[in-house]
């Protein structure tokens, strides 16, 4: 953190010498901090890979993010013929990168590719509800379900990119990765894997939902440092950069040059407890009223004052509000200390206990729960562990508390959480039967508003029982130049179809 | 001599294969490696798949045979992360490694030997304070302050060189200086110190006493024998510098095969990591090898041992 500091004081004192370029030659010039494994959207489970595949690939439907509602990509109509079969129109006229016609055979051929375990797509998740695809006619295809599975659309909507099979076919994912091909805004011109990506204008991009693109040539580089990404957006190497910590943001946002645009994202944070004693029937939190000290025992408020900023806010039910059934009429638990001992002496607790605590990212969030917890008397033992071994460690033995996060793949819908974490998986530490059965009604009805009745069900008896401490949602501090103007949108995709020079 | 090299490489090898053995086994106790390549959003069926796809559900030997196998005919496998040939993607990367270490070790050596030198002559005079004071800062400073700083005065406030990246030969001029500094206070010190022992010994004072030129002492008797730690330690630091210049390459967004390690490391990457043990081993035995051919060369007596 000192070091961020100083680099961006200094930074700071020599802005007056910074000079500005990229609109002069039409090039957007971005950063991204990670390196992304394979531009092939099927075989990343990255943000970044989320970006890039927005901008080159298009999917059947598209989600306006302002509105949530749906509109045609790809496909200009689709009907439910059954519960399993949905049938969709589709856009005639438009073409692939690489001159390949867009029909029925590419649609088949993806849907085929993907659905197929054996093809390894990385988030099994998005894909594994498809059976198959049949085509009607050119411009007709049914996708198959394996079972009625209401959120089909919003998948469509999103990570579900349809490929050109001729080309699929021959290059596979990793020929896909190198010198990607789509229907996209944005054509790929060149991949150096892990480095640096440039994307040109669709000039024949089809009248799409996601408007024409503006800008002409779009550079994202991969900076680890986000010192260094500043250093670049100071020397103008730079337009654009974002994930940018808040202290970072906040003093950049002082200054006159750049804009910063904060937005929420979908991803929240949560301390799951093991109600279902996996660590030991002894364990504290199999007891209800240790649940809802922990649940009293935390200012969410001043966490998200304090660390998280921007428009995170707190979270009271186990989903992102804007998630299809996520409910927000629940029991919420308000910071009250003298409560959560009161609460803890109740359940025989009157001097506390020591537990292990878990966590795997946002080191500062996590502590500062830490203390809380320490202050009513739950002492931790605080663990920070790379995410894999936390997540072996809570498939095989559990954890008796652990912060969590979880981003929902930017799926409006409560299923892509709630549903992930209590229905008897690995990680599900409440293990409730009335929660499950609720939640597979949910997952699977086609009646609206059956759907968000179970979930109301399931989200109520989960803040009832404070099987999660749901904490706050997660925000993007978004930073670029003046030259720039852009609107960020909640799900944390960076849209370059939206951009457009001041 | 060549049964004493075949040996030395023999034994070489074998080090490196037991590196690769130890090294291979940790990666197995540091976590799940289907749960980290499936990813923060992966569910319990896609961490199977891969545990499937990826064959971990095999026993430990049995995938550590493979690997070897493979590696014996040159085929280092395919990154689990990349999708990509790990020769390939180690090649690529490795360029941008040696480069930096080269010219990194470079830099240290023409600045750290002189003024250890010219140190040792002059001992408590301006420029042995100077040195000290260079020799401190560069052990004290974290090379990523370093980095920043040269950063915002020749990036942003002079506008002389390009903040990051590998473009342009600009591109390593600092990433050079903040690794090259890292390395030289030791060489320094050595030199200096090697120096100071070497011109208080009897064989200097009596190649003076025999009227030798002040420069062939120094340079002929002196230095030559002063230099032999230095190489040795030069070696050290340039096998630092190949697998330890995350930092810089961090900093500088050069990616190098030092920050693909560390990267692949937190990813469970397991054949980049393997194949880049492997090869941080060989240039650590090769760079160790080399030195002790080139001290024996600097002093013949240890041509003997």
């Amino acid at each position: 953190m000192i070091k961020v500091k100083l680099g961006l004081t200094v930074a700071a004192i020599c802005a007056a010498t910074a000079t500005w370029a990229g609109k002069a030659d039409d090039t957007l010039k971005a950063a991204f901090t990670k390196e992304l494994e394979n531009v092939d959207s099927y075989f990343n489970s990255s943000r970044e890979g989320v970006v890039l595949q927005r901008a080159i690939w298009d999917g059947l439907i598209y989600r306006d993010p302002a509105t949530n509602e749906y509109k045609g990509n790809l496909a200009t109509d689709w009907t439910w013929i059954d519960d399993t079969t949905l049938e969709l129109k589709l856009r005639e006229g438009v073409t692939f990168h690489n001159g390949e016609p867009f029909n029925a055979d590419d649609v088949v051929y993806t849907v085929n590719f993907v659905a197929d375990e054996a093809n390894g797509v990385k988030t099994q998740r998005n894909v594994n509800w498809m059976k198959s695809a049949e085509k009607v006619d050119d411009y007709t295809v049914r996708i198959l379900l394996k079972e009625p599975f209401p959120a089909a659309i919003e998948f469509l909507s999103g990570p579900v990119s349809m490929y050109p099979d001729e080309y699929y076919a021959e290059a596979g994912p990793t020929g896909m990765g190198l010198k990607p091909v789509g229907t996209g805004p944005y054509k790929v011109t060149e991949v150096v894997p892990g480095q640096h990506f440039v994307l040109e204008k669709n000039e024949n991009y089809h009248d799409s939902p996601k408007g024409q693109p503006e800008i002409g040539k779009i550079d994202i580089r991969t900076i680890p440092d986000v010192n260094t990404q500043i250093a670049e957006l100071f020397n103008g190497s730079l337009d654009l950069i974002w994930q940018t910590p808040a202290d970072q943001a906040e003093k950049l946002a002082a200054m006159d040059q750049f804009t910063v645009a904060n937005e929420s994202t979908m991803r929240i944070g949560y301390l799951t407890l093991d109600a279902a004693g996996r660590t030991g029937a002894d364990n504290p939190f199999t007891k209800l009223k240790v649940r809802q000290a922990v649940a009293h025992a935390i200012d969410r408020e001043a966490l998200v004052s304090a660390l998280l900023k921007g428009k995170s806010q707190v979270i009271s039910t186990a989903c992102f509000p804007s998630q299809f059934g996520c409910a927000q009429d629940v029991t919420s638990y308000e910071y009250d200390p003298e409560k959560a001992k009161a609460l803890l002496a109740e359940a025989g607790y009157p001097d506390g206990f020591e537990t292990d605590y878990y966590a795997y990212r946002d080191r500062e969030y996590a502590e500062a729960i830490s203390s809380f917890l320490n202050a009513v008397g739950i002492k931790t033992n605080f663990n920070m562990l790379q995410y894999s071994a936390l997540r072996e460690l809570r498939m095989k033995e559990g954890s008796p508390v652990s912060f969590q996060t979880w981003g929902s793949y930017s799926i409006n819908d409560t299923s892509a959480i709630t549903s992930q974490f209590f229905k008897f998986g690995s990680l599900d530490d409440s293990r409730d039967q009335e929660i499950k059965d609720w939640l597979d009604v949910a997952d699977s009805s086609t009646d609206p508003a059956e759907r968000e009745e179970y979930y109301r069900k399931a989200l109520q008896k989960i803040a009832d029982q404070a099987y999660w401490v749901p904490m706050f949602s997660y925000n993007t501090n978004y930073v670029f130049t003046k030259e720039v103007a852009y609107t960020p949108t909640p799900d944390e995709v960076l849209r370059f179809t939206t951009m457009r020079w001041n | 001599m060549l049964q004493f090299i075949a040996k030395r490489l023999g034994l070489a090898l074998l080090v490196a294969l037991t590196v690769s053995i130890i090294s291979f086994s940790l990666l197995f106790l540091s976590g799940d490696p289907a749960a980290a390549l499936a990813g923060e959003t992966a569910t319990d069926q896609d961490v199977e798949a891969i545990r499937k796809l990826y064959g971990f559900d095999r026993p430990m030997l049995v995938q550590y045979w493979d690997w070897l196998s493979g590696a014996m005919t040159g085929d280092l496998g395919e990154s689990y992360y990349f999708k990509l040939p790990v020769a390939g993607l180690i090649a690529d990367r490795l360029q941008i490694t040696m480069l930096l270490g080269v010219c990194g070790i470079t830099f240290a050596l023409l600045t750290a030997v002189p003024l250890g030198v010219v140190a040792a002559i002059r001992p408590n005079s301006v420029i042995d304070r100077l040195a000290l004071f260079l020799s401190v800062a560069g052990q004290a400073m974290p090379s990523f302050w370093f980095g920043l700083i040269l950063i915002v005065v020749f990036s942003i406030k002079l506008g002389w060189l390009p903040p990051s990246g590998t473009t342009t030969w600009a591109h390593f001029i600092m990433p050079t200086i903040v690794l090259g500094y890292y390395a030289m206070p030791a060489i320094m010190r050595l030199t200096r110190a090697g120096m100071l022992e070497v011109l208080s010994s009897d064989y200097i004072r009596t190649a003076r006493a025999k009227g030798a030129p002040e420069a062939t002492v120094l340079f002929k008797h002196a230095l030559r024998n002063a230099i032999i730690p230095v190489v040795s330690l030069a070696a050290v630091q340039m096998g630092f510098m190949l697998g330890g210049s995350i930092v810089v390459e961090s900093i500088f967004a050069l990616h190098g095969a030092g920050y693909l390690a560390w990267e692949s490391i937190a990813r469970n990457d397991l054949p980049t990591v393997q194949a880049l043990i492997l090869v941080f081993s060989l240039f650590y035995i090769v760079f160790t090898f080399l030195s002790d051919v080139l001290n024996a060369w600097l002093d013949p007596r240890m041509r003997a041992g």
